[in-house]
């Protein structure tokens, strides 16, 4: 495989981020212009939604059990077991519980965004779409860009539900906690900043992995070989991108809310 | 209004001056000027890897030329943003080459697609679907799915689909291409057919040369509902050659023109 010249791969990177950015700035656009299509928003809405209820609970709640779990070994050595449902709050409404439902909703619905639009780019039903006079951004990019925010956020919440409620299970039933003590702790732990991080974090998240699973979709070339390597880097990408925008969102509310 | 109206009945309807583009360092088309006139059926002949499928899709603002000027119904389009675009295409329907049938609706929803998008009401949609389909003789497959179809069956609901709302201009990018003989003919009948019951100007790509030659000495008949020879050898005034080769026209002119020309290229290209 001959190496890219340096210059053509700034080249098709800088390019690659322009078509990005245009791509997010004509769905933003569109959101606020007729026609809106809602049958489609709500269609995916309980696609991305509804579809990745059970892998997100299930995440959600075996992470509440494992941090209980964990964190109640070390928290015992410093007489402190009583601080389990604190940590275990703090950490799946600040963090875990935004990541982990990105992650499963990414590995879900951006593959899946990717490789729809990508089999209908290469089977020039976008340019179809566009011919018949329908704008594929708003038709097939809006969509999904406002139902993955939407959902996620709701997802998120319950994660971050389910989390804390394995923890206490995990607490109650295996570490012999109190349970009310447990979601006094847990309830007490939170303060304003705290779930203001945890619920900012989903709506960039959604916005993340929709755009750049309809980018890798849309932009895709060269047959089903083509549509395989956009599914893959749909993922790997939002993933990646995710994971660095969580890192910005936490510095810049630990900036702002002094935690 | 009134000067759409002019124009629809005046000037060119569609208008190429020196429209250049280049993908990847690759000159595909080069200074592609050419006219197509009201009621004007033209064939794009020319070698595969010779531009026209880029031609097509330029005349239809879905890529858009490095260089030169397209006038679609005397309007160029190289300077109008894609809201304007939906627009024109509004007046202009088009044959992919695969079909590009959206593989997840049936039969009905894809031909009432654009008659679904402008807001037509149920019964007068559902009508005009079937017409369309009656005329390229699929009436019965309105609800079978894209997937159910032959290559030829899918060839005809998309022409069903880009003349569901009576274009002015109808783009058909290889409509016969990977089909077997007698299914083309079917098709190249329903383009005649198009040409001769509706007038509709139309462009048209075909790498079988049978086809555009049965195009061009071929009429409808109405009365007997099928295709038949011009008598004594005539030939389609209305329908005319561009050959592409390398990205540059190397014909542009009548069939008889093109049947004489000494061209050595041309002379192999059409034996």
């Amino acid at each position: 495989m001959p190496f890219a010249s340096p210059s053509e791969f700034v080249k098709t990177n800088v390019i690659a981020v322009q078509d990005y950015s245009v791509l997010c700035a004509r769905a933003i656009a569109a959101l606020f212009s007729p026609p809106l299509y809602l049958g489609d928003i709500f269609s995916q809405m309980d696609a991305i939604g509804f579809g990745s209820l059970p892998i997100t609970i299930l995440a959600g709640f075996f992470t509440g059990c494992v941090l209980a779990l964990q964190s109640a070994t070390s928290l015992q050595q410093f007489g402190a077991i009583s601080m389990t449902g604190r940590l275990v709050s703090l950490s799946m409404m600040k963090e875990l519980g935004p990541v982990l439902t990105g992650l499963m909703v990414s590995g879900r619905n951006a593959s899946g965004m990717a490789s729809e639009l990508g089999s209908m780019k290469v089977t020039e039903q976008i340019d179809a779409m566009r011919a018949l006079g329908v704008d594929p951004i708003r038709k097939l990019v809006l969509p999904r860009v406002s139902a993955t925010v939407f959902m996620l956020f709701f997802l998120t919440i319950l994660s971050d539900a389910v989390g804390v409620a394995g923890g206490g299970l995990v607490s109650v039933f295996m570490l012999g906690l109190n349970g009310t003590s447990y979601f006094h702790s847990t309830y007490r732990a939170l303060v304003y900043g705290d779930v203001v991080q945890g619920m900012m974090k989903p709506i960039f998240f959604g916005f993340i992995i929709s755009t750049v699973g309809c980018y890798f979709g849309m932009s895709t070339k060269g047959g089903t070989q083509g549509v395989g390597k956009a599914t893959t880097q749909g993922v790997g990408v939002s993933s990646g991108v995710m994971l660095v925008v969580d890192f910005l969102i936490s510095r810049l509310t630990i900036g702002i809310f002094g935690r | 209004m009134a000067d759409e109206q002019q124009q629809r009945q005046d000037g060119p309807v569609l208008e190429l001056k020196d429209v250049s583009i280049t993908f990847d360092r690759d000159k595909v088309l080069n200074g592609v000027s050419f006219v197509v006139q009201p009621g004007e059926t033209r064939v794009l002949l020319g070698p595969a890897g010779g531009g026209k499928s880029v031609l097509m899709k330029l005349v239809n603002g879905l890529i858009k030329p490095d260089t030169g000027s397209i006038k679609v119904f005397g309007q160029e389009i190289t300077t109008m943003t894609e809201a304007q675009l939906f627009e024109m295409r509004r007046r202009v329907g088009m044959v992919f080459q695969e079909s590009a049938l959206f593989d997840s609706m049936n039969v009905e929803d894809n031909v009432a697609y654009r008659l679904n998008e402008e807001g037509t009401a149920t019964e007068e949609a559902h009508k005009r679907v079937q017409e369309a389909l009656d005329f390229v003789e699929l009436g019965k497959a309105i609800t079978k799915f894209p997937a159910e179809l032959s290559g030829g069956m899918r060839r005809r609901v998309s022409i069903a689909r880009a003349i569901i709302t009576k274009p002015d201009l109808i783009l058909y990018d290889s409509p016969t291409g990977g089909l077997d003989p007698i299914t083309s003919t079917t098709i190249v009948q329903l383009v005649v057919k198009q040409r001769d019951v509706s007038h509709t100007t139309a462009l048209m790509i075909t790498h079988r040369l049978q086809d555009a030659f049965v195009l061009a000495t071929h009429r409808f008949d109405t009365d007997k509902n099928e295709m038949q020879p011009i008598p004594d050898h005539g030939v389609d005034e209305n329908t005319k050659f561009l050959v592409l080769n390398g990205g540059k026209i190397v014909f542009d002119g009548s069939t008889l023109e093109l049947t004489h020309s000494e061209d050595p290229w041309l002379k192999s290209y059409l034996s």
